[in-house]
């Protein structure tokens, strides 16, 4: 036990990023079946550099329709925090680092302490939590910090300079760069010219800022995306995109293996 | 976190609030409030805040907004003696009568306020949610008024069951989004509102239609609906000379409640009341009784009781009233519950459709069936308190619950006995 969860994370994506973009693939836990969660999760943590777990709420309200529909599934077929972490538990731990993505109020009901200590057992090397601000997370981020684990840093082409400056300084994990406005699923403010250089300019001043990788995410959707950004971040998240092939039964593998490649 | 306060502890809170230091330099009431939104938005709300902190209680913008309200809203509303619900209940009924403010209800008084603030702002466009369509006609009729585009989100369920307000809305000139997704009533509409900003933090104005989410829009919205009160203890003291022994409210999210409450939190010989919705039953998901029956946790970026399971899912609720509608609360009404300020009760269906009908027949006036919800806690503390003069939140008229009523009070004769 020498690294660290939230060192690992680091780790794994500098590692990956000596080659290429790093790519950290998002689904939603229990999407589209309970069932085949493990099957699901470890084909995607063999195809990904990272996997963000997402825990179902009934108001994502930072989520496109992609993944409202997801956590809406995954709900009806009772998948909780409890059953996540029962079935990390239960299964070999994946390949790739595992970070949770949960609105706040899943994880208020768990009980931070509780879920610190569990995810940490589990295999989880950090949270993303969508509707927890910097002023509103020190809580949390005091009960994660005794078991090394990350509070991902969320950044956006909104946040002025000063703010961007204090949320990155000390990030742990990597930081999450979010590309647009808008909410996840989007295509990213398309591929035209102007707008693809100051999304590149954007995340450069992130990386300069940052001592931890940056990672873009929000509406990554094809290989050519991720070409674009990828002299501009350390990695890219794809999420609904992933989402949307696993609802139609597509591989998983074969839409991951096309961004890698998309990343070399 | 809640019932973890000490008697010491509750008596500052009540002081502390008293003197204006509540909400806190964080957005806190207490334990309740703060601000937990996406990154995305925090520019956004550091830009409202400022705007709330520096405009709000400037003399100009007091001045407009009290000439609008005098001249376009009609205030001060009255306050009616109610002599044949008095005589029935054996008490001293008044009335507060929002329900003669432009566009029927009290949400008049927020939408406008805020209108004129993403004026000052240089908002170039609104956006509103909206539960039983009070909000969004009273936001687009002062959109209207102030001259900006307004969109207003509203689930379909609520479309259905209040649809002359979106024909109220339309006329005025708002787009009206049905929202098709989650519970696809008021909580989804304030989904749906969210996710709008998130895609416009800069240009858009979010008009939040009661007093809950992020900070600091419980403490904005309270500000505004808090002349409710004032001209209510003030015309109480002119028409009896006394302040009435208790004040009746009912509790959605809360915003007609609290600025009905303000004025007379300082008041320890006032008892208050807040209603909720009691529904069909006492399960979770047969009422919004948040207050009486939530455990804390956030939702729409406040931390506040609500109506959740074990694993922090959200529940739907059940009220015949789409304005009560909510599995939430303004952060405010969790404090007062938790510190014993306000006491809080609920009304079921049934209940409340059988006093739109009784105030309807006896005073001539046409409640809306969310502020029925207070009327049956009026009559049940009239009942108990014989004599005792007892000022109710009319909070809106009834015209818009048409539908609903042809479909209950009105498909069957002897409602009354």
């Amino acid at each position: 036990m020498s690294t660290l969860p939230a060192d690992r994370l680091t780790q794994v994506i500098r590692e990956v990023r000596r080659d290429r973009v790093a790519l950290v693939a998002f689904l939603t836990a229990g999407h589209p079946r309970m069932s085949t969660f493990r099957q699901d999760l470890t084909t995607v943590a063999e195809h990904a550099d990272v996997v963000e777990i997402g825990v179902p709420f009934t108001d994502p309200l930072a989520d496109g329709v992609t993944i409202q529909r997801s956590s809406m599934a995954a709900l009806q077929q009772g998948v909780s925090l409890h059953w996540i972490l029962d079935e990390l538990a239960a299964m070999p731990r994946p390949r790739a680092p595992l970070v949770l993505m949960s609105y706040m109020n899943p994880l208020l009901a768990y009980g931070l302490a509780k879920l610190a200590e569990v995810a940490a057992q589990v295999g989880v090397c950090g949270f993303i939590v969508p509707d927890l601000p910097l002023e509103e997370g020190g809580e949390f981020e005091a009960a994660l910090e005794p078991h090394g684990l990350a509070l991902i840093r969320m950044v956006t082409p909104v946040t002025p300079p000063e703010r961007l400056r204090k949320l990155c300084g000390n990030a742990r994990g990597f930081v999450y760069a979010i590309t647009m406005t808008g909410t996840t699923g989007k295509r990213v403010a398309a591929e035209a010219h102007d707008t693809m250089a100051q999304v590149g300019a954007y995340l450069d001043k992130v990386r300069a800022l940052s001592p931890v990788p940056v990672c873009a995410g929000f509406g990554i959707r094809g290989p050519a995306q991720v070409q674009q950004l990828a002299p501009h971040a350390d990695g890219v998240i794809v999420g609904s995109a992933l989402v949307e092939a696993l609802e139609r039964g597509e591989s998983a593998a074969a839409l991951l293996d096309s961004l890698r490649g998309g990343a070399a | 976190m809640t019932g973890s306060l000490d008697t010491a502890a509750k008596a500052k809170l009540l002081r502390t609030l008293l003197d204006g230091g509540l909400p806190d330099a964080n957005g806190r009431f207490g334990p309740f409030g703060g601000r937990y939104i996406p990154e995305t938005l925090v520019p956004a709300f550091e830009r409202l805040t400022e705007a709330v902190h520096t405009v709000l209680h400037e003399p100009s913008f007091q001045a407009e907004l009290s000439a609008e309200l005098t001249d376009w809203v009609g205030r001060p509303t009255a306050l009616s003696p109610m002599r044949n619900l008095s005589r029935r209940w054996g008490a001293e009924i008044w009335f507060k009568r929002e329900d003669l403010a432009h566009t029927g209800a009290h949400k008049i008084n927020n939408a406008l306020g805020q209108a004129l603030l993403a004026k000052r702002m240089g908002a170039t466009r609104v956006i509103a949610e909206t539960g039983a369509g009070q909000h969004g006609v009273a936001t687009a009729a002062a959109c209207a008024r102030v001259g900006l585009p307004c969109v207003v989100y509203m689930g379909e369920v609520d479309m259905a069951r209040q649809a002359p307000n979106v024909g109220r809305m339309r006329l005025m000139g708002a787009t009206v989004v049905p929202v098709v997704t989650g519970d696809r009533t008021l909580r989804a509409a304030i989904d749906e509102a969210f996710r709008d900003w998130v895609t416009d933090p800069a240009g858009t104005f979010y008009c939040l239609g009661s007093a809950l989410g992020p900070h600091p829009y419980p403490y904005l919205v309270r500000e505004l609906q808090a002349i409710i009160g004032r001209e209510a203890r003030a015309q109480m003291l002119a028409k009896t000379g006394h302040l009435p022994d208790c004040v009746i409210a009912c509790v959605g999210g809360g915003s007609n409640a609290i600025g009905t409450f303000h004025a007379f939190l300082g008041d320890p010989s006032v008892e208050i009341i807040g209603v909720e919705a009691g529904g069909r039953g006492a399960a979770l998901g047969d009422n919004a009784a948040t207050l009486t029956t939530g455990r804390p946790g956030v939702l729409h970026g406040t931390y506040t009781l609500l109506l959740q399971d074990a694993d922090g899912q959200i529940q739907e609720t059940h009220s015949v009233s789409a304005g009560l509608d909510y599995p939430g609360v303004g952060p405010e009404h969790a404090l007062l519950r938790e510190i014993g300020r306000v006491h809080y009760t609920m009304a079921g269906d049934e209940e409340a459709l059988a006093l739109v009908q009784e105030c309807s027949t006896y005073e001539g006036v046409l409640p809306a069936i969310e502020t029925a919800h207070a009327l049956v806690g009026a009559r049940d503390y009239a009942r108990a308190h014989p004599g005792k003069r007892i000022l109710v939140g009319l909070s809106g008229r009834g015209d818009k619950d048409m539908p609903t009523l042809q479909t209950t009070l009105l498909a069957h004769d002897g409602v009354l006995s």
